[in-house]
Parts: structure tokens; sequence; C-alpha cells
């Protein structure tokens, strides 16, 4: 009997610290793919702050790159009864079931980063990504505006092949530069996303294109490859960042250090802080009802060597890149 | 008191202390949406998790489950997708590949008497294998027949969800124990788990037994696929990796010895559970990391083959000192 009396108040004490740790005003369930990369991981500990900052109370379940853990997740989180639950899907299919539970029980969805295949828009309120075309076409603005006219030869280094970013990234690049007649892009192939690859095709492109001396600006679809083709642009004896122009996406740690010692000019951030929009969304919605466009674009930020680079670094270098 | 019995009640009892400390911890746990989750979510676990308590009592072990459940909700989704065959088909169709792959599996080790372990294994990257051969996409399964099974459930007080896959596993699980302790097919795969050369020696049928218990796998592999697709609507050829493993921890868990011969269907089910109410406090908690289901399930496990060497030493001690006197 003293047992169960035992068994009762520690519950009810148990209870009460409940009680006091959703005193914050709202508890949001993220269920994240995992941490297969340094932007993922970037992305977890962005939306961390970005919680903390507002006072939300941010249960984060990381599914380990499986679609079942996820959908156990928000299961979960509809269970805990939480104010919102996001959600960056791994695949794009099968999340009928499992969000219409969570409309059913009045719980907003909110999916981060990439979207889903579905029949019925209604199950989830916004999704908040970025647009990879823009991404090329901010990429592409910049360099018209830099050459200013002059005669430019550009070599690409694309993503990997058939991929949405490499394609888009592509597409918006050609957009950018469709004004300018100046500029050219003269080759133009794939480095799949990686440092070594991007250095290798590199090498071939400066001996293809006599010693780099017909080489004005590089344009690589993303940071690792831009890292590894300055290695082979300074091992060609030619100083990356000023006999070739370099510009790529993506904004890690390693192109800022590039910037700071000038062997890089520009990258064009895809933002880690796709939780900071959603949760103003979530607010907005929570306090007037209004519910928000269905698709939320983050701000892809153009950075160069003028915005402080060495600065930069320094703050997304703790961010877990 | 009964020494085969005791893994199986320190099983109970860790998995009744479990959920108390969560349920004093969330008392949200404590609620009627959470079973139903547990039911639900675990249901192609448990399910696959049956076959492989019957493969374990035999002493042998089935690696292809992961790769079945995966090869059968791309089947599924290739057929009702692109050749628009009706779901009820292609279940029947995926049922008879799943347990005749079973079967052969079971014919090579007995006949040909390679290791399960080895044959299996071969089976797991054939079935993976053919998934690929299929698609590399995820495709979705789109068909009334889907959302009319998935839409089939009994609201419980508290909005709970007894789902149509969980009480399929529950039944799964009836029929498991009812095959186990009451039927002459459950006798054989006690008797050969225990010792084969004894049970030849009894006129057990070693062979047929040995082909119907892994095709038996195979066929409760291929159920677990279909509720796998039900349950994420969708075929992926990369789904359910690792599944194999996370059935073989239920199982120890539950109390069956590895070595073979002693075990109970029941206790599968607790390991199960145990998984599952791991994994959801991990959810309601919201800060550890998940591979803390991995790190616990491990603890588990090395601490359950502990006890079950302790009690076969104890057994063994005790049987010599019997024979001495």
């Amino acid at each position: 009997m003293s047992f169960m009396k035992r068994i009762l108040l520690a519950s009810t004490v148990a209870m009460s610290f409940a009680g006091a740790a959703s005193a914050s005003d709202l508890t949001v369930g993220f269920s994240q793919i995992g941490s297969e990369s340094g932007w993922r991981a970037a992305e977890t500990s962005v939306s961390k702050i970005e919680a903390k900052k507002r006072s939300i109370d941010l249960k984060i379940a990381d599914a380990q790159q499986k679609q079942e853990n996820q959908i156990k997740a928000i299961r979960g989180f509809v269970a805990q009864g939480v104010d919102a639950i996001f959600v960056a899907p791994v695949v794009a299919t099968g999340w009928d079931t499992v969000l219409a539970e969570a409309k059913e029980a009045e719980i907003p969805v909110i999916l981060l980063d990439r979207t889903i295949e579905t029949a019925n828009n209604d199950l989830y309120l916004t999704a908040v990504t970025s647009d990879t075309v823009h991404e090329g076409k901010v990429a592409g603005d910049w360099l018209v505006k830099t050459t200013a006219g002059k005669p430019c030869n550009v070599v690409e280094l694309q993503g990997t092949v058939g991929s949405s970013p490499a394609i888009n990234r592509k597409k918006g690049f050609e957009e950018g530069i469709a004004s300018a007649s100046n500029i050219k892009i003269t080759r133009s192939q794939t480095g799949d996303f990686t440092r070594a690859k991007g250095k290798e095709v590199m090498e071939g492109f400066l001996k293809a294109e006599n010693g780099g001396k017909n080489i004005c600006a590089l344009y690589a679809h993303n940071d690792d490859m831009a890292v590894g083709a300055i290695q082979a642009i300074k091992e060609a004896g030619l100083k990356p960042g000023k006999d070739i122009l370099v510009v790529s996406i993506d904004a890690v740690p390693d192109i800022f250090k590039a910037m700071s010692e000038g062997e890089a000019n520009a990258t064009v951030e895809l933002t880690p802080n796709m939780a900071g929009p959603a949760f103003d969304a979530l607010k907005a919605y929570k306090d007037s009802g209004k519910a928000p466009p269905k698709w939320i674009q983050t701000e892809s930020k153009l950075y160069t060597q003028a915005d402080d680079p060495k600065k930069v670094y320094e703050e997304k270098k703790g961010l877990g890149y | 008191m009964n020494t085969r019995l005791l893994p199986f009640y320190a099983t109970l009892l860790i998995c009744a202390l479990a959920y108390t400390a969560c349920v004093m911890q969330f008392p949200a746990m404590l609620s009627t949406r959470v079973a139903g989750n547990l039911l639900t979510d675990n249901a192609f676990l448990g399910i696959a998790a049956v076959g492989m308590t019957f493969v374990i009592l035999s002493g042998g072990i089935d690696l292809s489950v992961g790769s079945v459940i995966a090869f059968t909700g791309v089947l599924l989704a290739v057929l009702i997708t692109k050749y628009g065959v009706h779901p009820l088909a292609a279940f029947a169709m995926a049922l008879v590949i799943t347990t005749t792959f079973g079967a052969i599996m079971g014919f090579i080790i007995y006949y040909l008497d390679v290791p399960a372990f080895i044959v299996t294994l071969a089976g797991m990257f054939l079935m993976r294998g053919m998934c690929f051969v299929m698609t590399t996409d995820s495709i979705p399964i789109n068909h009334e027949f889907y959302s009319m099974l998935q839409g089939m459930y009994y609201r419980l007080p508290g909005g709970g969800r007894l789902t149509f896959i969980g009480c399929l596993m529950v039944l799964v699980f009836l029929v498991g124990i009812m095959m186990a302790h009451f039927s002459k097919f459950g006798s054989y795969i006690y008797a050969i788990g225990g010792n084969r050369t004894s049970a030849e020696l009894m006129g057990i049928p070693v062979a047929r037994t040995t082909i119907a218990i892994y095709a038996l796998s195979g066929f409760l592999s291929g159920l677990a696929g279909i509720v796998f697709s039900l349950y994420t609507s969708a075929g992926y050829s990369l789904a359910a990796v690792g599944v194999e493993l996370d059935t073989i921890a239920a199982v120890v868990i539950g109390g069956t010895l590895l070595t073979g011969g002693v075990g109970y269907v029941a206790g599968t089910f607790v390991g199960v559970i145990i998984q599952g109410i791991i994994q959801t406090y991990i959810v309601f908690d919201g800060s550890l990391s998940s591979w803390w289901t991995k790190i616990v399930v491990g603890a588990l496990l090395f601490a359950f083959i502990a006890l079950q060497r302790i009690l076969v030493f104890l057994s063994t001690r005790r049987a010599m000192v019997n024979a001495t006197s």
C-alpha cells in the first residue's frame, strides 16, 4: 500500500515538474533526417539556437536516415501533444497517413529544406526551402556585375549528374548571365560535389585552356569543389581570386577562410537556418490564425570578400559543418 | 521455479519497470495514443520477429528478413503502380515468392549442410539486389484499397488508434504462440533446437521441419513487408536496412536462447515492446541522441546473454551434482 502511495506521490511530483518545464510558450517537435552532412549538422544546431532565442521548447528526433524512424517520431510527437511538428523528410513519398493523424490532432506540420509528394497539400501548413535556381542566378548576377562588360570565359564545375541542385544551379546561373553577351561558359563538367573531384576536373580545365590563361572565372555548384579547384589553380602557378575569379554556392566555413585569404571571391549561402522562418510563420499562425503561404523561400545571401569573411568563418566554425 | 521461465520473467519485469519509469517522467506516456503507437509502429518488426523466434528456437538464424521486407515493398509498389495489379493479388504473389524463397534457403541449409548464417546472408544480398534491379526510386503507392486498409482503425478512448496493422501483429503473435506450444510442428522445432541428433533418432522429420521453419520465416517476412508498405505507402529499395538485427535483438531480449531449444514467442512480443518504449522515450525527451536506442538495446542484449549463460551454467552444475550424489 505504502509502495503504491509512493509511486503516486512520485508521479504527481513528476507531473508538476513537467508542468514547470512547459512554461515556455510553445513546444515544437522536429523530426530531423540525421547528420549525414556538415550542412545537416549545422541545420540542427542553428534550429536549437533559433528555438532558444524565441524561448521555444524544441524536441529533436534524429531519424538516422530512415523513414520509419521519422514516422515513429511524428507519431510520438502527436501522442505527446506538441504545438507543432517540423519535418525534414528523408524521401518525398509515404507521408499521407501519419500527417493525416497529426492534422486530426490539430497539430500543424511544417516541412523544412525538402518537400513531399502528396495528393493533399492541406496536410502541411507550409514548406520552408531554398530556391536552388535562384542561388545559381545570384551567382550569375554577381559575375555580370563584377566583369562589368569585359569579355570573360567561365568554366563550370557541376554537381552530381542528374541531381536536382546540380540541374537547378546550372539553370539559374545561365539565366543570370543570359543578358551579358561578354560572359561565355566555355567548359562544363561534373565534379560530383566533392573536393577531390573538383580539383581533378579543374586540373583538366587548366591544361585544356592554355595553362589557365584563357579562363577568367570559375563557377562551382558547391564550395567543396571550389576549394579543390583553388588548390589546382595554385598548383598551376596562377593566383585564384585574381587571375581566375572563383564563385560558388553553399557558404561553408572553408570557403570563408579562402575568401579571407583572397583566394575566393564570392559564395551564395544555402542557409542552415530553415527553422527560424518556420518558427516565425508558426507564431504568426498561432497568434492571428492566418495561414502562411504554402512555400516560404529562404534568403540566398551573397557573401563577397567585402563581408569580413574572417568573422563569418569564426561564427560558422562552431555550428558543426 | 522453472529456470527456463526466468529470462521471460526478467524481460517482463524490465518492460514494466521501464514503462513505469517513463510514465513517471512523462505522464503523457500513459495514454492510449502511446499504446496504440507501440503496436502500429512496431507491427512490421513484431511480425518478422515471430518468424525469427521460430528460426532461433530451431538453432538457426535468418539474416534475410530486412531485405525480404524491402523486396516485398518494392515488388508491391511496382506491381500495383506500374502494372495495375489489385493489391490483394499483389499481396498473394509477394507471399508466394517470399515463402518459396524461404523454403529454398531451408532446403539448402538442410541438404547441402551449409550454416544458416551463410545461406541467409547470401539471401539477404540477393533480395536487396533484386530491389535495385526493379527500381532505385522510392515509388509511392496510391490505391483506394491501401487508403481503406490504412483508414481501418478502432478509436480507443483518449484518441489512441488500434490500427489494422497493429491488430494484425497481435494476431500473428497469438497464432505463433499456439503453434509453438500446442502443435506438433512447434514441438519438432523445440526438439531440433535442443539437440538435432537426438531429434533425428527420435524419428522427427528434420528435413521437412527445417524447410518449413525457413518457409514460415520467409512468409512472415513477406507479411511484414506488406505491413511495412501499408505503413509508409511506398516501396523503397533502401527500406528496412538492419531490421533483421532488431528482430534478433527482440528475440534474445525476449528470453530465447541463441543456441536454440529454449524460449517463448510471448517473450519476443515483450522484447519488441521494450525497443518501442525506448524509442518513444527518446522522442518524448527530445534532446537525447536517437543512437541511445541502439546503446540501450546493446546493453540489454549483453545482460540477457550473460543471464542465459549463468542459468545454463547453474543448471548443468545442478545436473552434475545430482548425478554424482
